[in-house]
């Protein structure tokens, strides 16, 4: 209680805005959008959970990973086979895939220890390409049986179960918005406290952070296992939108550029940087491919449209302003 | 509690930074000068576990220090400022102090707000306690680098250019603070700096580097006399 309280009053958190969002996704929308839009708001949600992970690496810990599509494939894999196998409420299924894909993080952090930078970014993007082939081989589950899961004839395959208490489109958005809202909870009781201080003064420089007793490696460990446990929820969260099994390319490198560049755009300074992060990939992108002249074109061209985005960013901001991204 | 260097040599590829330096530094607050180059801020970086010698020893208090890894130094009692200002950005005065005391300190969080409070109260920052680094000018910067080598119970405070793009008054009250903390910690404060009035001013005793090698050492006033430095020194303004 005492801590919450802690937590609620720290600069970290705006109470004001964190309401109004709030109530803006858990009453607002479902009552004004229909099954498509709705379904696109809970892929935001996920979208900005993964966003906030590694957002969270790169602006506070200052680690470029391009791995975060990583955890992230793996909590799907894990919440789905969980699913299909166990009657395990849905909390558990996301908490469990959040633990498995939290050590594919600490495996992916521990070349980190070692480089940083471009190589950093260059070693994480090769980690997620092996987690990608991996994943590939291994095939998502779709009800059948074995470690894998996967049935061959299509009459044993079946959808995915949601939580019974959220199985229409409207209550599992409802749903997606309070797992991601805690988990932006969770990032920020972490970086209110010693943690977030160690992270911070690691950012600015690893001999001043040594210099005050900080255990450099052991904080760099704690962020990359904090961040893949968040995307690793956020992986179960999806499983549980699209309730099929569902194509590895959502896990791929292509991805991969496309997650760090909405993050970029989004900002990273602040959480909310991952909230609009998820607005653009998954909101804005389906707006132009709906409403504008060129339709599916928007979305084939989205990494590039990114990639413009993002150098646009760099452009008109000054390099100490690349971290804030659209919340300038 | 004093500093007992014996043999240091650093070398970086062919340079000698360090040439078999010996030299104890006694207790209380000691100069540690010399030209740019000189070697200094690598005898620092030598203390706080960055940089490998190539020989010798270092024994503060009975123990030897170049055996430790770097940030349990911070934790045994090693602490430093820098010359480029290190304190951060991101956090809060309390916050940069915090961060200190909570890896090298105690464990209870009242005893560590309570050793918080009293390094901020030693440095005159606790009118600035809460506001974010980011908004504050040089003299918290530098004062906030001070409270972090201070805080909890520092054995040996290094202080790298404590003054360095201060303006007069500010540096005088700079120097009272380093004055006042052996006296305080019961740490040993060695203290690097180009400004001789502040060196003479916080310490009775000073040694001088130069390529590496000792020229001297002894009573500040003594030091600042001897031709070896004064040669070193050519052209400058010392006192």
């Amino acid at each position: 209680m005492e801590q919450l309280a802690k937590l609620t009053t720290h600069r970290y958190f705006q109470p004001g805005a964190v309401v109004v969002v709030m109530l803006l996704a858990l009453f607002v929308a479902p009552a004004i959008f229909n099954t498509f839009w709705i379904t696109n708001l809970t892929q935001m949600a996920v979208f900005a959970v993964v966003a906030a992970s590694a957002g969270l690496l790169y602006g506070r810990v200052g680690l470029v990973s391009l791995g975060q599509v990583a955890p992230y494939g793996i909590g799907t894999w894990v919440t789905m086979r969980l699913a299909y196998a166990t009657d395990l409420p849905w909390p558990v299924l996301l908490i469990a895939g959040g633990v498995v894909a939290a050590a594919v993080g600490v495996l992916i952090g521990l070349p980190a220890l070692r480089v940083s930078g471009l190589y950093l970014a260059l070693v994480t993007l090769m980690l997620a390409l092996a987690v990608e082939i991996l994943l590939f081989q291994l095939k998502f589950p779709n009800g059948g049986s074995g470690f894998s899961g996967v049935a061959s004839d299509l009459s044993s395959i079946t959808t995915l179960p949601r939580p019974t208490f959220a199985e229409s489109d409207a209550a599992y958005f409802r749903f997606a918005a309070i797992v991601a809202f805690l988990m932006f909870m969770l990032a920020t009781w972490f970086l209110a406290n010693k943690p977030g201080r160690a992270w911070a003064s690691i950012q600015q420089s690893e001999p001043a952070a040594l210099a005050a007793g900080i255990d450099v490696t052991r904080y760099k460990l704690i962020a990359f296992a904090l961040a893949a446990l968040m995307a690793g929820v956020a992986g179960g969260l999806f499983a549980g939108s699209v309730q099929n099994s569902i194509g590895v390319d959502q896990f791929n490198r292509q991805a991969a550029l496309f997650l760090i560049a909405a993050v970029l755009m989004g900002g990273v300074r602040s959480l909310w940087g991952a909230l609009i992060a998820g607005l653009l990939a998954k909101v804005l992108l389906d707006i132009l491919v709906e409403y504008m002249v060129g339709g599916q074109f928007w979305n084939d061209f989205s990494l590039s449209l990114f990639g413009f985005g993002l150098m646009m960013n760099l452009i008109i901001s000054t390099r100490d302003m690349e971290k804030k991204g659209l919340l300038g | 509690m004093s500093i007992d260097v014996t043999d240091l040599t650093v070398r970086f590829g062919g340079v000698v930074s360090l040439n078999k330096m010996t030299l104890t530094f006694p207790d209380g607050t000691c100069g540690l000068i010399g030209p740019n180059g000189a070697g200094k801020t690598t005898f620092f970086n030598v203390l706080s576990g960055y940089v490998t010698p190539a020989s010798g020893s270092v024994v503060v208090d009975g123990t030897e220090l170049l055996g430790m890894p770097d940030f349990q130094r911070a934790r045994w009692g090693v602490r430093r400022t820098f010359q480029t200002e290190q304190a951060i950005e991101d956090l809060t005065v309390f916050e940069n102090v915090l961060t200190v005391e909570e890896h090298t300190g105690s464990s209870s969080r009242a005893e560590r707000t309570a050793a918080v409070d009293a390094a901020l109260e030693f440095t005159n920052l606790t009118p600035v306690r809460d506001e974010l680094v980011r908004t504050l000018g040089s003299r918290e910067r530098r004062f906030i680098e001070v409270a972090r080598a201070v805080v909890g119970r520092p054995r040996l405070v290094l202080l790298d250019e404590p003054a360095a793009g201060l303006p007069e008054h500010e540096t005088i009250e700079l120097g009272s603070i380093i004055q006042a903390i052996p006296e305080r910690t019961g740490a040993t404060v060695v203290l690097v700096d180009h400004d001789m009035s502040l060196v003479q001013a916080c310490c009775e005793w000073s040694a001088v580097l130069d390529f590496g090698m000792l020229l001297a050492s002894g009573p500040t006033r003594e030091v600042l006399e001897d031709e070896k430095v004064l040669a070193a020194y050519v052209g400058e303004e010392l006192v």
